[in-house]
């Protein structure tokens, strides 16, 4: 069989912000790494993140510091958080952003000087490190030279589609060049899994479509486990018109900077839903929240600034109850509360993507909005200091890994997941494989059963077109494993999947292995399918509503399962396994930050 | 090193310049598959600007009619021969009688507009067409641009700045003198004195808004808070420079009206109409 | 709203190809990539193409229109007539892979070239203070989403392959206009724009700022003021005397 092989001490599945740190960390821990991307360096996942950087660096409110910052994400994330992730988090972030400057960043400055921060839903202080709106692509621009600086070689195109394992664990992974269709594989003790979210099995989503939950797949295929995946967040406000850009990211920001969101009526809504475990930090009336913004101690924050998941359940059910718009969303209104300059200075590309794609002047109309899927709360279940799955040498970071915003991630928490996390694997990744000098020959039979499986689609004939099985999944997911859940359509989902799973196995391709965008969907569709079924199996389990898992017919949050976690694996047979496990606990010093007032 | 995937080679096409082969291209025939009119602008900079050439050389070399008390035409100013109509300069030298007054003070506003970057952009599309339009692909079969002589020389841009600008005190000075009547007189103004003025104008925006300019006000720091002033100068030139290309035209303009409407009145064609 | 709209897509690889015509549905508020995944999943299923974001912030589908270097997912079908043929071509520039698609390696083998920024120390708290005055003008090249529209249109490497040598491309000009322009950075990277990165070669004839999806006004606010930096290195005498006797150092 032809097939190109290299050598590595750490082999990084994934170019975005996680990945890179990863591979940053692990180069200058002294081990010989790798960067395996999917899309062309810079062009990951990441760029689409706009709002910032959640640190509690303190520039611009003193008050803040890492255990409020703990607090917000555990309260967020619903208590189901893993509190040492969080805590980690927490405490490590403002340094992952000031190292970002060594390497080049440029944020923008407070008057003192230092790195602005900024106001989202869910965080007490201001708190978002950002470059206007488009802080992921500075993130992954800085993130990106440091690695070309650096010297890391970066394999751009080229998608892993196995991870090779034997009993000591992770011994490398194999792959194929989008390019040419050509095989590859990486011999490596360590592989860290950092390849983002799951969000293109829905309909409607702000993510791409590198989003196929791969890694997911790749680690239950490599018998890792994955937790907490019935939480899918909906962000609360994606584009809804025109059709072909339904889903696209309006940034919280909007919000943040002062925007609100009215119905059809022309009410201010979200002053009715405020939920009580919120109450005490929100603002009751308009002329409090709009005092907010410029007085922080005195006054509670808005109710659009409450988490996601209570910001999309309430325009869900303000569309259902008729008030929505036209095109079936709800109003963001910025352009009747901040000038037109102010506007274009602070959300320049929310400016720009609404004039070219919906042909709206955000500084003269308000934006029409809706829910979309936009992230995934579970993942690779890790070991919180080190990332470590339970496969010895499998380490994954930032979405794809689990446990770090329990049941809801507030806005900006994510970019500061990648780096911290990211650079915690990076580290372990390389101290693992630095303590493996013995490389394990990669086993023949795999990488020959790895090419046989990859190349199956050509050697049908007649067999279903991968878009159409691909737009199923989507309609079933977006339609039965949506915002709102319920026991009948979950388990009309899982049975639709069973027969997606037929399909799947029988998706043939035309043309050749040269840049074939069908062939690449036919590999990633067993990925997403295997996602979508754990998505649907736990949130069939989990019999009550919490952050990202909104059941209809379990609406309240039960006490019984603020303890306990889902974790997915792989039964012998290849079906999804469930095994509830209880939540770490927290220590007494952690757990009292909880007593003190909001 | 980044490594990416091996590739073949194969069919080739244009790109070596003049259409000559460059490996692994689309194969793709047509010089362009712009559905505009992409010519256009190169042809009418071509017109405007070989028509602005002929009428300034011509008035160049007559060595006549560029004087009409109290106006002269700014290609005559500052008039420094002893062979020249008026006295609104010292005059300095006797030249050759064959050369006219005109050629001394030329190179300097046409040094300054020969290397503008705007007009560099403007003439090295339309008469080089290098290229005519973006996507177009340009007729050479070998290009370095600016990188060697005598393009090279493009880079003293700012030293004919710095000249300009002294003629703009110059021209300046001309439009104030036209605030005198034909015997001398102050305290009158005619159409003249406006056509002067708004040349003058036109010219202190034109000089202020170029590129260099904004470099050498502030743009060549790198901490602007460190130097309030320059950082405000720097930001009203990059102000103008944003309508730089604007005031590359209406300059160039002004010059030959004023030019004309002076000639036109030493002619006689024309009377200057007086405001008071 | 709907009607059918007449494609012309090249369609082959290295080896050759040409463009073939399609009848596709259109539909209200669409862009073209949105046409070209319809052909994708309807009519040419292996029809490569590269895209990610479909929301002109990866700077991935980048094609020509019509002849007009453009991003695809920013481009939208109501700017052509229903009766207009619509004209999709890989970018010229750089070698075809298949069909939209083209092997941008260039561009990262021009990245790796520049030097690296080297930052001066932090104060002693720790952070770096830099005034929003001063990181403005780096921010704007900080804007590119690297889609090597500029790249693609650049004449000096689009017509003259040979230049590629001597000449990395407006994007790269820009990226050393950053560094040297950034409040952090100490090196010198003067010299090497006007050696290693072929400033010389650019004619500013502006056709990078005319493409760039981001706005950002590569020749009027980079490579221009680079240039000039360069001249004041290089062709200045009065601030190359007053540099090297040290009264004016760089700032």
């Amino acid at each position: 069989m032809e097939l190109e092989r290299h050598d590595y001490d750490v082999v990084v599945v994934g170019a975005g912000g996680a990945g890179l740190r990863a591979a940053i960390e692990a180069h200058e821990s002294g081990a010989r790494t790798a960067v395996v991307c999917k899309s062309l360096l810079g062009k990951a996942h990441t760029v689409m993140a706009e709002g910032g950087i959640a640190a509690a660096m303190a520039n611009l409110y003193p008050e803040d510091n890492w255990r409020v910052h703990f607090r917000d994400t555990m309260r967020g994330g619903k208590m189901l958080n893993h509190w040492r992730m969080a805590q980690l988090h927490a405490q490590e972030a403002p340094d992952r952003v000031r190292e970002l400057e060594d390497w080049g960043a440029l944020f923008d400055r407070t008057p003192d000087g230092l790195i602005s921060q900024r106001d989202f839903g869910g965080h007490r202080y201001a708190r978002l490190a950002h470059v206007g709106d488009r802080t992921g692509l500075e993130l992954i621009r800085t993130l990106q030279q440091r690695t070309v600086a650096l010297g890391i070689d970066v394999y751009m195109e080229c998608t892993v589609t196995r991870l090779l394992t034997d009993d000591d664990g992770v011994t490398g992974a194999f792959g194929y060049w989008r390019e040419s269709g050509r095989f590859l594989a990486w011999r490596a003790p360590s592989v860290v899994l950092a390849t983002g979210g799951i969000g293109k099995s829905y309909k409607v989503t702000s993510n791409s479509w590198e989003y196929t939950g791969d890694g997911h797949s790749l680690a239950l295929q490599a018998g890792a486990t994955l937790v907490n995946m019935e939480f899918v967040q909906f962000h609360p406000t994606g584009m809804v018109w025109p059709p072909s850009v339904r889903g696209i990211l309006v940034t919280e920001s909007v919000r943040g900077d002062g925007g609100i969101l009215k119905n059809s009526a022309g009410n201010r809504f979200m002053f009715d839903y405020i939920p009580d475990f919120f109450r005490k930090e929100t603002a009751e009336t308009q002329d409090e929240a709009d005092r907010w913004y410029e007085d922080k101690k005195n006054n509670r924050r808005p109710p659009e600034l409450l988490p996601r998941d209570e910001v999309a359940r309430a325009i869900n059910s303000e569309v259902k109850a008729g008030r929505g718009t036209p095109h079936g969303g709800v109003f963001l209104d910025i352009a009747s509360r901040r000038s037109a300059e102010y506007i274009r200075k602070r959300l320049p590309s929310m400016y720009h993507q609404f004039r070219e794609l919906a042909e709206v002047d955000i500084t003269a109309e308000a934006m029409e909005v809706g829910p979309t899927c936009h992230y995934v709360m579970g993942g690779v279940e890790v070991d919180p200091d080190s990332e470590a799955a339970r496969v010895p040498g499998l380490f994954a970071a930032g979405e794809v890994a689990g446990g770090m915003h329990g049941s809801n991630r507030l806005g900006g928490n994510s970019l500061s997941d990648l780096l911290v996390f990211g650079r915690r694997a990076g580290a372990a990744a390389a101290a693992h494989a630095l303590g493996h000098r013995d490389r394990a020959e990669l086993p023949e039979d795999a990488l020959a059963d790895a090419a046989r499986a990859a190349l199956a689609p050509f050697d049908r004939e007649g067999g279903e077109n991968p878009y159409t099985v691909q737009h199923d999944l989507q309609q079933t997911m977006h339609d039965l494993v949506g915002i709102i859940r319920n026991a009948t359509e979950m388990e009309q989902a899982l049975e639709r999947i069973a027969v997606l799973r037929e399909r799947v196995a029988n998706l043939s391709v035309e043309g050749h292995r040269q840049y074939n965008p069908g062939w690449h969907l036919a590999l990633d569709l067993p990925h997403m399918l295997v996602v979508g079924e754990c998505i649907a199996r736990a949130a069939l389990e989990r019999q009550e509503s919490r952050g990202g898992h909104t059941r209809d017919d379990f609406p309240a949050t039960d006490a019984g399962w603020a303890r306990t976690n889902l974790v997915c694996s792989l039964a012998a047979d290849g079906s999804v396994a469930l095994t509830r496990q209880p939540l770490p606990v927290m220590p007494a010093e952690l757990a009292e930050i909880f007593e003190e007032s909001p | 090193m980044t490594t990416t995937a091996p590739r073949g080679t194969g069919a080739v096409t244009q790109g070596g310049g003049d259409g000559a082969p460059a490996p692994r291209r689309a194969t793709i025939s047509a010089r362009s598959l712009r559905t505009d009119r992409w010519w256009l602008l190169p042809l009418t900079t071509v017109v405007v600007l070989l028509s602005f050439v002929v009428y300034s050389t011509f008035r160049a070399f007559q060595n006549a009619h560029y004087f009409s008390e109290p106006y002269i035409s700014p290609f005559y100013s500052p008039c420094i021969t002893t062979g020249c109509e008026g006295d609104t300069f010292p005059e300095f030298f006797t030249g050759p009688s064959f050369i006219s007054p005109a050629i001394y003070i030329l190179v300097i506003p046409l040094g300054l507009r020969a290397t503008c970057y705007y007009y560099r952009k403007a003439y090295y599309r339309s008469f080089w067409l290098s290229p005519p339009a973006c996507a177009v692909g340009e007729p050479h079969r070998r290009y370095t641009g600016e990188s060697r002589p005598p393009l090279l020389l493009q880079n003293l841009h700012r030293y004919a700045l710095y000249g300009a600008l002294v003629f703009n005190v110059i021209l300046t000075y001309d439009a104030v003198l036209g605030f005198r009547d034909e015997t001398g007189e102050w305290g009158h103004m005619g159409l003249g004195t406006l056509v002067l003025l708004a040349n003058a104008a036109l010219l202190w925006l034109y000089s202020l808004s170029c590129h260099s300019c904004r470099h050498i006000v502030g743009g060549r720091l790198n901490h602007f808070s460190r130097h309030p002033v320059r950082y405000r100068l720097w930001t009203q030139a990059s102000r103008l420079n944003a309508s730089h290309a604007r005031f590359a035209w209406l300059s160039l303009f002004s010059v030959a009206i004023a030019d004309a409407y002076v000639f036109l009145l030493a002619t006689g064609t024309i009377s200057d109409p007086r405001f008071f | 709203m709907t009607y059918d709209a007449t494609f012309r897509v090249w369609r082959g690889d290295a080896s050759g190809g040409d463009l073939q015509t399609y009848t596709v549905e259109v539909n209200e508020g669409e862009v073209v990539l949105d046409v070209v995944h319809r052909l994708q999943a309807t009519q040419a299923g292996d029809l490569a193409v590269r895209w990610n974001c479909k929301a002109g912030k990866c700077g991935s589908c980048s094609a020509e229109i019509n002849g007009r270097p453009r991003l695809m997912c920013m481009t939208r079908m109501s700017t052509f007539g229903e009766a207009e043929t619509v004209t999709v071509t890989p970018l010229r520039t750089f070698p075809v892979i298949r069909d939209l698609v083209t092997d941008v390696s260039f561009n990262y083998e021009q990245a790796a070239r520049i030097p690296a920024f080297a930052p001066q120390a932090r104060d002693a708290d720790g952070n770096h203070r830099m005034q929003q005055v001063d990181v403005e003008r780096s921010q704007e090249f900080r804007k590119c989403i690297e889609c090597w529209l500029c790249q693609d249109t650049c004449h000096v490497i689009r017509d003259h392959e040979g230049n590629k040598a001597a000449f990395s491309g407006p994007r790269f000009l820009i990226r050393l206009a950053e560094l040297d322009m950034h409040p952090l950075d100490v090196t010198d990277r003067r010299d090497a724009a006007q050696d290693e990165f072929g400033l010389g070669y650019c004619n500013i004839t502006k056709c990078c700022s005319e493409v760039c999806p981001e706005g950002i006004h590569l020749t009027d606010n980079g490579i221009i003021p680079l240039k000039e930096r360069v001249v004041d290195r290089r062709f200045d005498p009065l601030t190359f005397l007053g540099s090297t006797i040290g009264r004016r150092p760089k700032d």
